[in-house]
Order: C-alpha cells, then sequence, then structure tokens
C-alpha cells in the first residue's frame, strides 16, 4: 500500500499543477490506495442464492414490508413501501420467493426487520418489471415522488432519502447543485468509475435533479486526483450549459457535504443547519447516476456499484453487486485471503468495521475494504497521553478543539463537550484520531459523547 | 488603608445580614443524615434536594434506598413522621451470557468501554442483545453493589444495591431493570431471535419454546418474539414450578437466600474457560 | 475461503493512521539534542559529559520511580523526561557541580511535570522549572562560568562539577584550575553579563560559532538553528515559535538600538547570545506548554520575544530567556482560551472557558 500510495500522490501533484483547484481549510492527506482498482471496469458480479433487504438501508423511517412469506416475487418488484416522508421504497433484486420477514444483522451489529428472498433457479439480469415513464414531462413534485418510490438514497455512504433533498423547503430556494465527486475517502473508486462509465445517465439525473430543485446550474466537484474523469465530463458537456466541471482539491474529507460547499461556493452551512440554508443542495454522483439510469425506465434501485479492495481481497475491482447479497458470498467469489482480518464497508477514514461476514451489502455501502493482518498490525498501539501538539486542532475541518474535547471526553463530562465545544457539529471524519500522535481514539470517544448526550435528553 | 479596611468590613458585615437567606437548619441536619451518595434514586436531584423536600413534607425518608434503616427512622424521628417504607428493589441483568457459554462473532479492540464498544458493529458479541461483559456498570455504581464473575458477567449483590438505577442508564444494551425483589420469576435473557437462532449464539438463552409460559399460573408468561416474558402485575401466581422444564436454564427463580435457580430439566453447563471467538 | 479463517476483528474508524506517534517525536528531539550535546562536550570537556548523563538519568529515574509509586506503568519509554534532562543539562554552566544537577533533575520531573499529572498535563517546561529551581537554590554555582576550550578539558573534570554532595564547590580549586588553563583576561562573564554589567559587546561572530563562555549546550548558535531546521523539516517542532519569538527579538532589541547604539547592543548580539537560541528551537517549542491554536502560536511567540529582550536589558538579570518562557507558559491557557478560531458554521466567536 505503501509504495502505491507514493506512486498515487506523485500524479496527484502532477494533476493538480494542471488545473487549478479550490478547497475547503484544514483537513488531511491519507495515502490514497486508489490506484489497486481505479483502472478496472464495472464489473457485475454473480447473483447470490439469496438475499437479505433490511427495511432499514437508510436514515429515517423504515420501510414498510408490502410482500408475504412465500410469495413469488420477480426482479425490480417492489416490496416495500416508504414508511413516512423520510423514507423510501425497497426492491427485489432477485426473481424468486420470500422466505421469510424477520430480523437480520445490519452493520451496527443492531437486529432489523429485513425481507429474505431465495432466488429461482436461472437468475435473469434483465429487470422485467416496471414501464417506461415519459420523464422529460415530469413536475418537480412528480421527479421528487418518482425518486422517493425508485428508493433512491444517497450513495455515497450516508444514505440520507435523495427525494428529501431534492424538496426545497418552503421560503429557500436552491441557486446551485452541487454534484459530489470528489470520493476523497481513500481506496474508494466507485464514483471515479461511475462518472467515466455511466456519464450519459449522470448528466441526466443531474438535469433531472436541477429541474426538481429549479436550480439555474449544477457544478461537479471532482478531485484533481481524477483528471480522466475531469477531462471526460468537461468533453461530454455542450457549451453553456448549466452543468459545469469544478475540480477540488485532493484533500480529506473534500466530499463531506459541508466540506464541499465551502470549497466550491465559499458558503458555510449554520452550525446545526442544512445545505439549503445557504441555497444548495449536494447529491453523489453515483446517485444521480442512479437517478437518470432508473427513473425513466420507472424502476426502483436493486444494486450499485460497489468497490472491492484491500489486501485481504484475491482480485480488487469495481462489482455491481445486488442489494442484499452477503459479504460472506461477495468475499467468497472474489477470493478472501487467510491473512484478512477486518471488513470495513466503506472507506478507511469513516467506514464502520463489519461485525460478522452475514451482513448484506446495502444501499449505503460504497465499498468493501478487506485489511490483512499486517496492515492492522503496522497501525499504532500504545496510546500516550494528550501532549497538547495541537496537530488535531490545526486539522479538524469543522475548526474544533479535538484535543480539549478528548481530554473532556475522558472525565466523562460529555455535557460541557456539547455546550461550550460544538460537540455536535463534529461529523466523526476522522481526521483528528488519523493525525494524533498520540493514538487516542478521539472519534470513539465523540460517539460515545453522543451517544450519552441523547441518551440523557430521551430521558428527560 | 485602614479607613478602606473599616470601608470594606462594614460593607460586607453588612451584606452579611441584608443579603442572608433564612434556611431552615434541619435541611443542613438531615443532609448529614443522608448517605451522600447523590445518586439520585429517591427521584431528586441529589441528596440535598432530598432533604429539602423531606423538610417541605414532599417526601418521605424511605425514598432514600441507599441509607440504613437507622438512620431512615432517626430522620423519621426528627421530621415526627413516620416511616412508609416501601419494598426493597433491586438492579436484575437480563442476560446470563458469560464467556463460557456465550459465543462471540468478532473480536473488538479498542476503548475498553461496554458503551464504546457497543458501537463498534454491537460489540462481537455473538447474540447482539447480550452483555458485552466491559464492566460499565461496574464502574458507575456508586455502592460497588456490582461485581464480575469469572465469566466476565456482572453479578449484583443485594444487600448493597440501592435501586439507584445508575447501572440501567449507562447499559448501552439496556440488560439491566429495577425490580421488587418479590419478583423472583426472571427471564435472564433479552434475544428476541428464533430459538435455532438463538441458541447456535449462547447456551442458555431463552429459545421461546414456551414450556414455562404453559407451566406457570394463566397468563403470568408470555411469548413475544421468541422470548419469555413475565407479566409481573400477576406476580402473586408466580411460582418456581415454571421454571422446572426450562432446557436452557433462561428463566431463573431468584431465591432469597439460594439465589438464582435453575430449573431441574436445565442443560448442565460444564465447560469452565472462555469459547473461542468467531 | 471464508470458512475456518481466523475471527474478524472489530475497530472503530478511522482504520488507518499517520505513522509518526508521540514517542517517535520524542526520540526524534533527543536525536536533535544529541549534536548539541556532542559540541558541549566538545567545548567544555568531559564536565560536561558528566553533566549531561547525571542530569538525564536523575529525570528518568525519578520519571520511573514516580509512575512506580503512583502504581502505574513506567512512562520513560515515551523519552520525555530524556528530553527534560539533557534540555536541564544544557541549560546549566559546564562546571556545574554534579549532585545539585542530580537535584535538578529530580525537580524537573517530580515538581515540573509529575505533581501537575504527568505527560500532558504540566503547565511549565519542566526542564526550565528545574533550572529556576536551581537558580534560586544555588545562585553561586550556577553563575560561575567555565572557559571553553581548555586544552586539559578531555583528561579533567572542571573542579567544581566533582563538589561533594549538599557542599558548594571549592572556589580557589576553581580560579587554579582557570589559572592553569592560562586564559589572559578569564572574567567568568557570559557575553550577556558583560554587556549587563560592563557595557562591553562580544562580537556576533564569536557568538555563533560558540567560543564564548556561557551554559553547556547554548554557546553554539549555529547548531542549535541546524538541529531546529531538521526537526521543523520532519514536523515535530511548529516553526512558528522559533520564527515569532526570533523575530520579535529582533524587532524589539532594534528598537533599543536605535534609541541608544552605545548604551544597548545591535540585534544580532541579541539573538545569538545567551540560552535564546536553544530556548527558542527547544524549550518554548514543547507542546505540552505552548498554545494550540494558530493565532495563540504567534501570540506566544511574539511575546516571548518581548519579554526577553525586556528582562536582558531592563531587568535586573543578564538573561532573560527561562523566564520569558514561563512566563509565557503560565499565559498559554489563557491565550488558548481566547484565540479559539471560529468553528465552521458558526455565527459568533467562542471563547469557552
Amino acid at each position: 500500500m505503501d509504495s502505491a500510495a507514493k506512486d498515487g500522490s506523485k500524479k496527484q501533484m502532477a494533476s493538480s499543477q494542471a488545473i487549478a483547484s479550490r478547497s475547503f481549510q484544514h483537513g488531511i492527506h491519507p495515502p490514497e490506495g486508489k490506484e489497486v482498482t481505479q483502472e478496472k471496469t464495472i464489473q457485475r458480479l454473480p447473483f447470490p442464492p439469496e438475499v437479505v433487504i433490511p427495511l432499514a438501508q437508510h436514515i429515517g423511517a423504515l420501510a414498510k414490508a408490502i410482500v408475504e412469506k412465500k410469495q413469488e416475487i420477480v426482479r425490480g418488484e417492489a416490496i416495500a413501501d416508504p414508511g413516512g416522508f423520510v423514507s423510501v421504497a425497497m426492491h427485489a433484486p432477485l426473481s424468486g420467493t420470500v422466505t421469510k420477514i424477520d430480523v437480520a444483522m445490519v452493520v451496527s451489529g443492531v437486529m432489523t426487520p429485513a425481507v429474505f428472498i431465495k432466488g429461482g433457479e436461472t437468475p435473469e439480469e434483465d429487470v422485467c418489471h416496471g414501464a417506461p415513464v415519459d420523464v422529460d414531462a415530469f413536475s418537480p413534485r412528480e421527479i421528487v415522488a418518482a425518486v422517493q418510490s425508485a428508493g433512491l438514497v444517497g450513495l455515497g455512504g450516508a444514505a440520507f432519502p435523495t427525494h428529501v433533498k431534492l424538496t426545497v423547503p418552503e421560503g429557500k430556494s436552491i441557486d446551485t447543485v452541487i454534484v459530489n465527486g470528489c470520493e476523497c475517502e481513500p481506496c474508494l473508486t466507485t464514483d471515479h468509475r461511475v462518472m467515466l462509465e455511466q456519464m450519459d445517465d449522470l448528466l441526466a439525473g443531474i438535469r433531472l435533479a436541477l429541474r426538481a430543485t429549479g436550480a439555474p446550474r449544477a457544478l461537479i466537484g471532482i478531485e484533481t486526483n481524477k483528471p480522466d474523469a475531469i477531462a471526460a465530463l468537461r468533453e461530454a458537456i455542450p457549451e453553456h450549459d448549466p452543468i459545469s466541471v469544478a475540480p477540488v482539491r485532493t484533500k480529506y474529507p473534500q466530499g463531506a457535504e459541508r466540506m464541499l460547499i465551502r470549497a466550491l461556493l465559499n458558503r458555510e452551512v449554520p452550525s446545526g443547519g442544512l445545505p439549503s440554508d445557504v441555497s444548495a443542495a449536494v447529491f453523489n454522483v453515483a446517485t444521480l447516476a442512479q437517478m437518470g439510469a432508473l427513473l425513466p425506465k420507472g424502476q426502483g434501485l436493486i444494486e450499485r456499484v460497489v468497490t472491492v479492495t484491500g489486501g485481504g481481497v484475491e482480485r480488487p475491482g469495481n462489482y455491481v453487486i445486488p442489494m442484499g447479497t452477503s459479504l460472506r458470498f461477495v468475499l467468497d467469489y472474489l477470493g478472501f485471503k487467510g491473512s484478512a482480518r477486518q471488513v470495513i464497508l466503506g472507506g478507511p477514514m469513516m467506514g464502520p468495521a463489519a461485525p460478522s461476514l452475514d451482513i448484506p451489502v446495502t444501499k449505503g455501502v460504497s465499498g468493501i475494504l478487506v485489511l490483512t493482518e499486517d496492515e492492522l498490525a503496522a497501525l499504532p498501539k500504545k496510546v500516550f497521553p494528550c501532549i497538547r501538539c495541537g496537530k488535531c486542532v490545526q486539522v479538524c475541518p469543522m475548526f474544533l478543539n479535538p484535543s480539549r474535547m478528548g481530554l473532556l471526553a475522558r472525565n466523562g463530562q460529555y455535557e460541557l463537550m456539547e455546550q461550550a465545544f460544538h460537540l455536535n457539529d463534529c461529523f466523526e471524519c476522522g481526521c483528528c484520531a488519523y493525525t494524533c500522535p498520540s493514538n487516542i481514539p478521539l472519534v470513539q470517544y465523540f460517539r460515545m459523547a453522543k451517544t450519552a448526550n441523547r441518551k440523557r435528553k430521551a430521558k428527560k | 488603608m485602614l479607613g478602606l479596611g473599616v470601608v470594606l468590613s462594614t460593607v460586607l458585615a453588612v451584606a452579611n445580614k441584608k443579603l442572608h437567606v433564612f434556611e431552615d437548619p434541619r435541611i443542613d441536619d438531615i443532609e448529614d443524615m443522608l448517605p451522600r451518595a447523590n445518586c439520585g434514586a429517591c427521584g431528586f436531584a441529589g441528596c440535598r434536594a432530598f432533604a429539602e423536600k423531606l423538610v417541605e413534607g414532599a417526601a418521605n425518608p424511605a425514598q432514600c434506598s441507599a441509607n440504613s434503616s437507622d438512620m431512615t427512622e432517626a430522620i423519621a424521628a426528627l421530621l415526627g413522621v413516620t416511616v412508609e417504607a416501601g419494598e426493597k428493589r433491586v438492579a436484575r441483568l437480563a442476560c446470563a451470557g458469560g464467556d463460557n457459554v456465550a459465543r462471540s462473532r468478532a473480536m473488538y479492540m479498542g476503548l475498553s468501554s461496554c458503551r464504546a464498544a457497543a458501537q463498534v458493529g454491537g460489540g462481537g458479541k455473538g447474540c447482539p442483545w447480550g452483555c458485552l461483559g466491559m464492566g460499565d456498570c461496574r464502574d458507575v455504581c456508586p455502592f460497588d453493589a456490582i461485581t464480575f464473575d469469572e465469566h466476565r458477567l456482572p453479578v449484583v449483590d443485594e444487600a448493597k444495591c440501592t435501586a439507584c438505577g445508575a447501572c440501567v442508564d449507562i447499559c448501552p444494551k439496556d440488560l439491566f431493570e429495577i425490580h421488587p425483589i418479590s419478583h423472583r420469576l426472571w427471564v435472564a435473557c433479552k434475544n428476541r431471535a428464533a430459538g435455532k437462532d438463538a441458541r447456535a449464539e449462547c447456551d442458555v438463552a431463552c429459545i421461546g419454546c414456551g414450556l414455562c409460559a404453559k407451566d406457570a399460573a394463566p397468563d403470568l408468561i408470555s411469548i413475544e418474539s421468541s422470548l419469555a416474558c413475565v407479566d409481573y402485575s400477576k406476580n402473586d401466581t408466580a411460582s418456581i414450578d415454571a421454571i422446572q422444564r426450562c432446557p436452557t436454564g433462561a428463566i431463573v427463580w431468584i431465591d432469597s437466600e439460594k439465589g438464582a435457580m435453575k430449573g431441574a430439566k436445565a442443560k448442565k453447563i460444564e465447560r469452565e474457560t472462555p469459547l473461542p471467538v468467531g | 475461503m471464508t470458512e475456518g479463517v481466523a475471527p474478524i476483528q472489530l475497530r472503530t474508524s478511522p482504520h488507518i493512521r499517520q505513522a509518526v506517534t508521540t514517542d517517535v517525536i520524542m526520540l526524534n528531539v533527543v536525536y536533535a539534542l544529541l549534536p548539541v550535546v556532542a559540541f558541549a562536550v566538545f567545548a567544555f570537556g568531559i564536565s560536561a559529559l558528566a553533566l549531561v548523563l547525571v542530569a538525564t538519568a536523575s529525570a528518568v529515574l525519578t520519571e520511573h520511580l514516580v509512575q512506580k509509586l503512583a502504581g502505574k506503568k513506567t512512562t520513560i519509554n515515551d523519552y520525555s523526561a530524556v528530553i527534560t534532562g539533557i534540555l536541564l543539562a544544557l541549560t546549566l554552566p559546564p562546571g556545574f557541580p554534579l549532585w545539585m544537577a542530580a537535584v535538578g533533575g529530580i525537580v524537573s520531573i517530580a515538581l515540573g511535570k509529575a505533581l501537575f499529572g504527568g505527560l500532558g498535563f504540566n503547565v511549565f517546561n519542566p526542564a526550565l522549572v528545574a533550572r529556576a529551581f536551581l537558580q534560586a537554590a544555588f545562585p553561586v554555582a550556577i553563575t560561575t562560568w567555565s572557559p571553553a576550550f581548555i586544552t586539559t578539558r578531555f583528561t579533567q573534570f572542571i573542579p567544581s562539577s566533582l563538589a561533594w554532595p549538599f557542599l558548594s564547590a571549592d572556589a580557589d580549586a576553581f580560579a587554579a584550575y582557570v589559572k592553569n588553563a592560562a586564559i589572559d583576561g578569564w572574567t567568568g562573564a557570559t557575553p550577556l553579563s558583560r554587556m549587563k554589567f560592563e557595557g562591553q559587546f562580544e562580537p556576533v561572530a564569536s557568538l555563533f560559532s560558540g567560543t564564548v563562555a556561557g551554559s553547556a549546550g547554548e554557546t553554539a548558535a549555529w547548531l542549535i538553528l541546524l538541529c531546529g531546521v531538521y526537526l521543523a523539516v520532519r514536523k515535530m517542532l511548529d516553526w512558528r515559535i522559533p520564527v515569532g519569538m526570533l523575530g520579535s527579538v529582533v524587532v524589539f532589541s532594534l528598537v533599543f538600538y536605535l534609541l541608544d547604539g552605545t548604551k544597548y547592543p545591535n540585534p544580532f548580539f541579541m539573538l545569538f547570545s545567551g540560552g535564546l537560541m536553544l530556548g527558542a528551537v527547544f524549550m518554548a517549542t514543547d507542546m505540552v506548554t505552548c498554545p494550540t491554536t494558530p493565532l495563540g502560536v504567534w501570540i506566544y511567540a511574539l511575546l516571548l520575544g518581548f519579554l526577553t529582550v525586556l528582562i536582558r536589558l531592563k531587568g535586573g538579570l543578564p538573561e532573560g530567556v527561562m523566564y520569558a518562557i514561563l512566563l509565557g507558559n503560565a499565559v498559554t491557557p489563557l491565550i488558548n482560551m481566547y484565540t479559539q478560531p471560529r468553528i465552521y458554521g458558526a455565527k459568533k466567536v467562542t471563547a469557552p472557558s
């Protein structure tokens, strides 16, 4: 990973010299680790014999299952309705039979209700369900409704329902749709490949988003370490188009919503507010590409592109994986090395570690990173006292004081962290913990503190 | 300088008299008689607040479950009230999955705290409802009433427990409940998975077989999502017969002398060493 | 394939870490100090070597014992006590009695660090706390300077070094030693005290090259600068502090020099004399005791430079670096408090207590 990282940073230097780029302040430059998979075209994984579709794959209310045990279903058919406004529909990625509706473990280790589907004899790649519709005739409201019933959520990892972001709150307007193609997380290359290989879908999706929000322009923010994507998209976009490409500096967490808004628009989302407060809406490129592909066909989200990488995988690459496929199936097929010890869903900076290989791939999983014993052994183990070097303060993109908060957390002063040190503005990007020479588990402390505060408030 | 000193001391003396707030001296006396643990079990914000309420007559000395009975009587005598003693209540743990009977699916590495571990994929224990055994409850208990047994499972010392509820609040898996000691029937499990899945993760899990419900008084025990639930409003009808046929020993009878007793048919646990992870 | 492999592990994100850990930083500071120590030995001989060894050993041993007494694991493997010991030795006169240096080592860790709660919690630089203590306790010994580059320095201890514990050095023996060394016109004064009390200015060149009298490790300005550059390049030292402190010394002393060039020295003399270089590069930059906010760092550095000039030119002591840094350390929490940057998305500047 090390020598590869060096190559990557060389490339990055060359490209950033070529293109003037914008950025947020602070942040870090972790080894990119993208060279393993960034040249690999998107491949399709075989269908698994069974899928498990959790009804909570997104932020918000549980979806409501609309299928019954033993019901025969076809690929693409809706199996759950949205359970509220902040909730989305679910669709069957396999033709087959519903075996049961029961609880299943998701990556957080919590058991959530899920639909279990056993695939038929010969899985088909074609989606027969859903009829083509004329999206050009859709009103903004209809686009939003179609996005919700297509089950679209932020595919960058947050899994926030997309239609909620497309709905402009009363009294506010959106002047810029920001298309997030930064992919600042190390090791992940799905957004990169999607931009290169699904460009038409992406542009169609952006135009839909522009119509839904009524925004006059869209900016595609792409980190300078993806010069091919920048060039290709610039080529594909006609002159005087509302869509334009905006290269941003390769720096983590450039792809965080708030950071990207700061980089491209020089606006700051108010503390506790939303991007719409500064007239912006941010969508991940993979989300918009799926939107552009699915809406005209009247279909729902049933699979996604996932980067499977890390030293513990024999055949790393970018794969189309049906939702609900277990990690075990994916890793068995792609080669799970004996030295593999930890499986991370997402990138190494923010991705949670999976407690089991029976966890299904869900809408928010942008990567499966398998770390080996050697890679994990290289991590520093000993925790030293905080020496107040201030490195965390220098990297925090939210300008918080992780050093002070870490000391407070150690003493359990969680309320003070929230009241005086803006704990709730921390979005757990991990820059502080990454850079801390004393190896203090700052992010873990902050998560604990947030949970404790939430629990205390709920009790009151 | 002397003049300044005189002026300032006069100001202080006047301020002391003028700004003095009358406070019932009994509040201080009673506070001295309370355990000063500020545990909150009485329902007020600390011992001082409780003492104020006692003097107001808005509380009864027996509400402090942490105090010795002698002191409670003394406070009652001071206030001229009678002790309205409720039944002693204790914290109970709804998990019996020590490391010799409950499997782990992954090895957690990080801060040694249940609350921290619970946020990392649930902590790696096979049973997602089960006790993580890192001792947040033991550390938070103001009365040292919680110790850990040799299988990394918390044990509540009923004599020391004051039912303050600190362990209830801190446990990330919500495994503690406060119960009157007369609640003898206890399901030491929270696993809601199907019987087969529950048993695969833990030898002492409730598998929802329903034998206890059959053997108990009508409607005392029900099975909800493969888990036995006791309706304590019918606690009067409870008897030790309910636990006798439980195949895993998940439901226990907490005897005042012998502690938690398993039924005669419960599978014997022979393993002493921790189960391997994985 | 996924069957039968070792159990998977669960860690919290981030799953990657930058490689430079606290002990690596500390060890590199030790490496950066070694050339300075080597020059001190080269200039002052075995006495300087013994001084460094005794002070360091005493500091490390104290750290170990304090941790053991507190029932904790020893923390000497983070190398911070080594740095404290070496720095303390470098600020002492080369012929400083060794037993006093040992006392200094104990004081630095016990009073300067452990009392506050150990590494990370000390308000003042431990080495400077010890030096301030020694200055108060042994005012004569700490101002008894011996000449550099004496021919017998590698075979013979400076007599004062070997003073018996709880006794001060034999002044006659020391005088004889200096006389034997046959250095004409040796006044036993540092350039700064000669400036202060005699109105004489040492040429800047000899200050820079380290051929003057002074504390064991403060005389070779060029070498200290070089070592500082090494640490700054490796990002183990905040370059803004030495740059700001030295810069402000130049500016403020220039003001005095322009007011009266005969009474006050030129800025370069100020820059390369005394313990300024050692203090600015190795002590003011102690991460624990300097501010963490970007603006705070500059304020701190400027304050340190200003105080140094003020104490040197207007105070009762010839050298002011030590007290300037200690005062700076004292106001660090205050600086931190008032220079917290505005958080992203916040309306108002907040100054949490």
